[in-house]
């Protein structure tokens, strides 16, 4: 089921954007498909109501609309070069607010526990699990996210070389992988196959792409 | 998640007159908040404090600021060059996301991964006094051996504080009473009755740096961790020892354990075993003896004692190899 607060591009697109997540191919991506299909899907179970209300409210709509939370306070991040204020609660941690409050789904949620690197992004350079940290702790830090790591329309060397190699199957760990994989490209380990591999522990593959994924990050660690 | 007020402290000063939990890396504090184990009403966000400096100290040793990121310290040329036991310790804890975030006071205040007191469904004398202990009778493979009580057999979690315990850093703290000065042997606490309190520090005092004396001229030192799975697992037995040889006798030995001990375990009867002996496998065997004759295994987690002894061995003659 797509989350409620994923944006919906309709004609009220424009009023209720502020970090647009990029649509690869032109209006249409995977994501965009599904939530419009999710939208759809409620319409159609709740065909009477929305006879009642004319349409389905455009779920991110519904959000901007909803009164704020208590407790929320406001919140101003740096994401991938650009700022967003937003309110949040101090407890909702840095993961959930890239995913639910900007919104920014490339960082995914596997574990929670800071045990799969799934969330990973980069904090001032530097690779952090973003469900253990708490999102008002870095309003004054550089954040990077796997949306913000290509440059100038081009990929990073990383995720070319995920793609060359092969370095995922079903692609849920992929952007924690390829982040952690391109902060490690500026940390002092050794050169070997083992010391990637330890230095990558911190990513759990499920579908064990391992070898290919030590393969994309030696190519681009060889090739610089 | 319950709710928390949430603050940032300015100035030291601030942070301990603050009524709250201090807040820093976050890397246990969230984890424990996650599953309700941890319920601050209030968290001081200390990490604007002027605390993330490793400096050399006049005497030669190392004053390293609770702020300090482990990634930091583990990598720190110094530390790598003068303890690289304190370097080998942190790179073998955690993952590298996690050493980026956690800090150095952090990690000494890191709480138990005992299954039971993650999960508010069992017994824990130590997230709840009184209520029981469900690894005593439980699955307690992961226990301790050495410090138990009737109350508590959780193990102290850290690979840096055993490694500093060889090291015999002092924690140096700020409270509403002033500053004071402990050695690590006496910051942290065995269970007994009372297995909440884990160490000496009363409420709203802040860690602000731990100082590691310089070591005696070629001195060597060690760390080795046993575990599960080669990476990115808590120890099943590890130890930390410092030795210095000269004319193929040990003059000084540290030695320290973990994954075995309710704290970090230092171990005063492997000391003695080793000061003033050759430096030899017959000497070390002996060691390792005297450091787990104290062990009391449970049900589950006999095969510590025996680990923790080829651990103390293999981890003496790694570093005596290189002198």
């Amino acid at each position: 089921m797509p989350k409620s607060r994923n944006q919906v591009p309709d004609q009220d697109e424009e009023k209720v954007s502020t970090a647009k997540e990029p649509l690869l191919f032109g209006r249409f991506s995977r994501r965009s498909f599904l939530t419009q299909l999710g939208a759809a899907s409620i319409a159609a179970s709740t065909a009477p109501l929305a006879h009642a209300t004319a349409t389905v409210p455009a779920p991110a709509e519904a959000l901007q609309d909803k009164p704020p939370v208590p407790g929320a306070v406001p919140v101003t991040l740096k994401i991938n070069g650009q700022t967003h204020q937003i309110m949040l609660e101090p407890r909702v941690t840095l993961l959930d607010a890239l995913r639910e409050y900007i919104p920014l789904s490339g960082t995914k949620k596997g574990c929670d526990h800071g045990q799969c690197g799934a969330c990973t992004v980069h904090v001032n350079g530097r690779r952090v699990n973003s469900c253990l940290s708490f999102a008002i702790m870095h309003q004054n830090d550089e954040i990077t996210t796997i949306e913000g790591l290509a440059q100038n329309g081009e990929p990073h060397p990383v995720q070319a070389a995920f793609v060359e190699q092969d370095g995922f199957q079903c692609g849920y760990c992929t952007p924690g992988q390829i982040m952690s994989a391109s902060a490690l490209l500026n940390e002092p380990i050794g050169k070997e196959d083992a010391d990637v591999r330890e230095a990558m522990a911190g990513n759990i593959c499920r579908c064990g792409a391992y070898t290919n994924i030590v393969a994309a990050i030696q190519q681009v660690r060889h090739s610089a | 998640m319950q709710t928390f007020q949430y603050s940032q402290a300015k100035s030291i000063d601030v942070a301990v007159d603050v009524k709250g939990k201090f807040i820093a890396g976050g890397t246990t504090l969230v984890d424990l908040m996650k599953l309700n184990v941890e319920k601050p009403a209030a968290l001081v966000d200390i990490n604007g404090l002027p605390l993330d400096r490793i400096e050399s100290t006049p005497d030669g040793g190392l004053k390293i600021g609770a702020l300090v990121r482990n990634s930091d310290l583990a990598w720190n040329a110094d530390v790598k060059q003068r303890y690289p036991v304190l370097s080998e310790a942190l790179l073998s804890g955690a993952s590298p996301q996690l050493r980026n975030m956690a800090t150095t006071g952090g990690n000494l205040l890191q709480r138990t991964r005992c299954y039971y007191f993650r999960d508010t469904n069992y017994k824990c004398n130590k997230r709840e006094p009184g209520s029981g202990c469900s690894a005593i009778d439980g699955f307690n493979r992961i226990h301790a051996i050495l410090g138990t009580s009737d109350h508590c057999i959780a193990t102290h979690p850290s690979d840096m504080a055993v490694a500093m315990m060889a090291l015999e850093a002092t924690v140096h703290t700020r409270g509403s009473k002033g500053e004071r000065s402990i050695a690590l042997n006496d910051f942290y606490l065995v269970p007994g009755t009372t297995p909440d309190k884990e160490n000496v520090l009363e409420p709203g005092e802040l860690i602000t740096h731990i100082t590691i004396p310089a070591l005696p001229q070629g001195a060597r030192s060690h760390y080795l961790k046993l575990r599960d799975r080669a990476s990115y697992e808590f120890a099943l037995a590890s130890a930390a020892v410092v030795v210095q040889i000269s004319g193929g006798k040990i003059q000084r030995a540290r030695v320290a354990m973990g994954g075995v001990g309710t704290k970090p375990w230092r171990s005063k009867e492997a000391e003695q075993a080793l000061q003033g002996h050759e430096a030899s496998e017959h000497t070390y065997r002996a060691a390792a003896e005297a450091a787990l004759k104290p062990a009391k295994p449970m049900r589950d987690n006999g095969f510590k004692v025996e680990l923790a002894k080829r651990a103390i061995v293999r981890a003496l003659q790694v570093a005596t190899q290189t002198a």
